[in-house]
């Protein structure tokens, strides 16, 4: 199983897509590692810069609709070549999600309330998140403050990270 | 009770489920394209799993960057070819016959009623077009399809989209996806299906209802959807007339793969689109949408026409219509890429190829070129392109470019002008308002619902009827 914690990358805007997370034309390297030096290279937010903010983050919440766009499962394997194998927001795109979880990474949905009350708690501080997958908890850290989330792991999505992926699940069973 | 179009489809291709909610469903077909296959087939080489379930099921293009442009480019091209000789995959598009590959695929007639598709790109959701459950996947799921001839999906929960009415001359397919767009906006149909009815739907062509379904994703739909009718047995007869007697015979099969009356939806809209305006779109989102007349004289730097969206022999016809015996204007550049060989040829018998050029267009290869932006006409930083595509993120089509998606119509007015404008298309003039208020207030409302003018349509909620 992956590492899911260390340092949050707060990512402050719904509707990030693929091409922000990793544009188009890096599409053509073959291999994982090559993507590392782009990740989110074209995503414009005034509390971001790539070339700061990206290095020693584990975690990344974000908010509404993360990943969405392209079907490339280069946006993940961006984030996992850099260390960072959870997102938190309050909804995914559909083949983006999959795509985490096909990876053995964690793309997990909370509320909407309490996404909003992450970011208003701590987005603008260092913050350490701690993921237990086995208790399903999100624990974040900041000074003194300190809160436990529950978050919900189903059946189909926990076997995929506790396997590490769909291929060898898939080959041995179908 | 009744059943959705995709959740018969589901139960005619259930093979296990595994958990609660994940159905694996058998494929029909598995599509490849040269950007995200070679990925898949080297982590297939290196797993020690270099197989594919069955090499007729199996279609690959060389699509995107073709002819290849660098090194890095010809060689996914070679990984490709060499893995399509290697596995004997007959369908497999090279160089000179390759085209779009939302395009060729169902030209070829590779699918039909009733089929599950998966395609490690995003657009395949166009190809729901036919009466088919066809979704994007990344490369994990399209290594499985490969090896396996499987794919896990969630439930099929479906939006039951009613378009009502009649389309005004000089407004298309791609309108009407955009303004669904706008109005539900990016997120508004995510893990859904989106299926289209209604007599707009009933009166497309198959390339309109392709262009349809083919942006069901830009509002997150994992597929879009239409009924198989006549029009459809049309378009495929060529293909399947081994198989059936009278088309009648064919409608008849393929009639089971419409969702019943009593099926349950998660939502319905109805649309009423007498009235509907062409739109485009003004930001780095597709549901940023606006009508043409709104942004009527804003500044454009080229102009595309091409791609899985709009780049069929229909929307050449339309656009080459409006552009016959004029020139763009010189303030502008304009590229088209017809999107396979076969429309390609046949605009040129039709002598539309010799008015885009006498226009001024620069005519390209088949290929997916500038949409996204990786070659065939990439954008300078702050460059504005008004394009027939289907995204307008931003740096889409190069680095701090900018991109309006509009119809095809829209397209070649604005290159004649030199600068955003409607095209004047003889007929039913489209009117101010983009839709007219019809509907009545919904029975039962959605708890949460992404449409924001609720007057312009009609929402049923969960479990709502026809
Ligand atoms: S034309 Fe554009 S959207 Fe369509 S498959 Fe090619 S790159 Fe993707």
């Amino acid at each position: 199983m992956k590492n899911f914690s260390g340092k949050v990358l707060f990512l402050d805007r719904s509707d990030i897509n693929t091409d922000e997370i990793i544009p188009a034309k890096y599409l053509t390297e073959i291999t994982k590692e090559a993507l590392k030096p782009y990740l989110l290279e074209d995503l414009k937010l005034d509390t971001f810069n790539p070339e700061k903010d990206i290095e020693g983050k584990a975690v990344v919440i974000t908010r509404e609709n993360f990943g969405c766009g392209s079907s490339r499962e280069h946006a993940p394997w961006a984030l996992e070549v850099n260390d960072i194998n959870a997102v938190f927001a309050a909804n995914f795109a559909r083949i983006y999600r999959q795509n985490m979880y096909n990876c053995g990474m964690l793309a997990m949905e909370l509320p909407e309330n309490t996404i909003n009350e992450i970011f208003s708690k701590f987005a603008s501080k260092d913050t350490e998140a701690k993921v237990d997958i086995s208790s399903s908890t999100l624990t974040l850290e900041s000074g003194d403050i300190k809160e436990t989330y529950n978050f919900n792991l189903a059946g189909f999505d926990r076997s995929l990270i506790e396997s590490g992926g769909w291929v060898d699940y898939a080959d041995k069973k179908y | 009770m009744g059943k959705t179009i995709a959740e018969k489809i589901f139960e005619s291709h259930l093979e296990d489920q595994p958990f609660e909610g994940i159905n694996v469903i058998r494929l029909d077909a598995v599509f490849c394209h040269e950007i995200t296959t070679p990925v898949a087939i080297a982590d297939l080489v290196a797993r020690g799993k270099d197989r594919v379930f069955d090499s007729t099921k199996i279609k690959a293009v060389i699509d995107h960057v073709t002819p290849a442009k660098d090194s890095k480019t010809a060689e996914q091209g070679k990984i490709m070819r060499d893995w399509a000789k290697r596995h004997d995959i007959k369908d497999f598009f090279d160089i000179g016959r390759n085209g779009v590959c939302h395009a060729i695929f169902p030209e070829k007639g590779f699918v039909r009623p009733g089929y599950t598709v998966i395609m490690g790109d995003s657009h395949t959701c166009t190809h729901g077009a036919f009466g088919a459950f066809a979704a994007g996947v990344g490369t994990t799921d399209l290594e499985v399809g490969i090896l396996k001839g499987v794919c896990a999906f969630k439930e099929p929960k479906t939006i039951r989209f009613v378009l009502n009415g009649k389309l005004p001359k000089g407004v298309y397919a791609k309108d009407v996806i955009l303004y669904i767009i706008g109005q539900i906006g990016v997120n508004g149909a995510t893990n859904m299906v989106m299926e289209f009815t209604g007599p707009v739907v009933d009166k497309m062509s198959m390339e309109s209802r392709m262009t349809l379904c083919n942006m069901a994703i830009e509002a997150g739909g994992t597929s879009g959807i239409c009924y198989p009718d006549m029009t459809t047995v049309n378009y495929l007869w060529k293909f399947i007339k081994q198989d059936f007697i009278t088309k009648q015979d064919a409608l008849k099969a393929y009639s089971k793969f419409i969702s019943d009356k009593d099926a349950k939806y998660e939502k319905v809209i109805e649309y009423d689109l007498s009235n509907l305006e062409p739109m485009m779109t003004v930001g780095y989102k597709p549901d940023e949408v606006k009508t043409v007349k709104e942004m009527e004289g804003a500044n454009i730097d080229q102009i595309y026409i091409g791609s899985c969206t709009n780049g069929r022999i229909e929307d050449l016809r339309i656009a080459s219509e409006i552009l016959k015996g004029k020139k763009i204007s010189d303030k502008v550049r304009g590229v088209l890429s017809p999107a396979t060989p076969d429309i390609y040829s046949r605009a040129l018998k039709e002598g539309i190829i010799d008015i885009f050029m006498k226009a001024g267009f620069c005519v390209t290869n088949p290929t997916c070129g500038a949409c996204l932006g990786m070659s065939n006409g990439v954008l300078a930083n702050g460059e504005v392109c008004a394009s027939t595509t289907n995204r307008n993120f931003n740096g889409r089509m190069g680095k701090g470019g900018m991109v309006h998606l509009m119809s095809p119509a829209t397209a070649a007015a604005t290159a004649i002008a030199g600068k955003i404008t409607n095209a004047k298309i003889s007929g039913d003039k489209p009117k101010a308002k983009p839709v007219k208020k019809t509907a009545q207030k919904a029975e039962k409302k959605v708890k949460k619902t992404a449409v924001q003018k609720p007057a312009k349509k009609k929402v049923t909620g969960k479990g709502g009827k026809k």
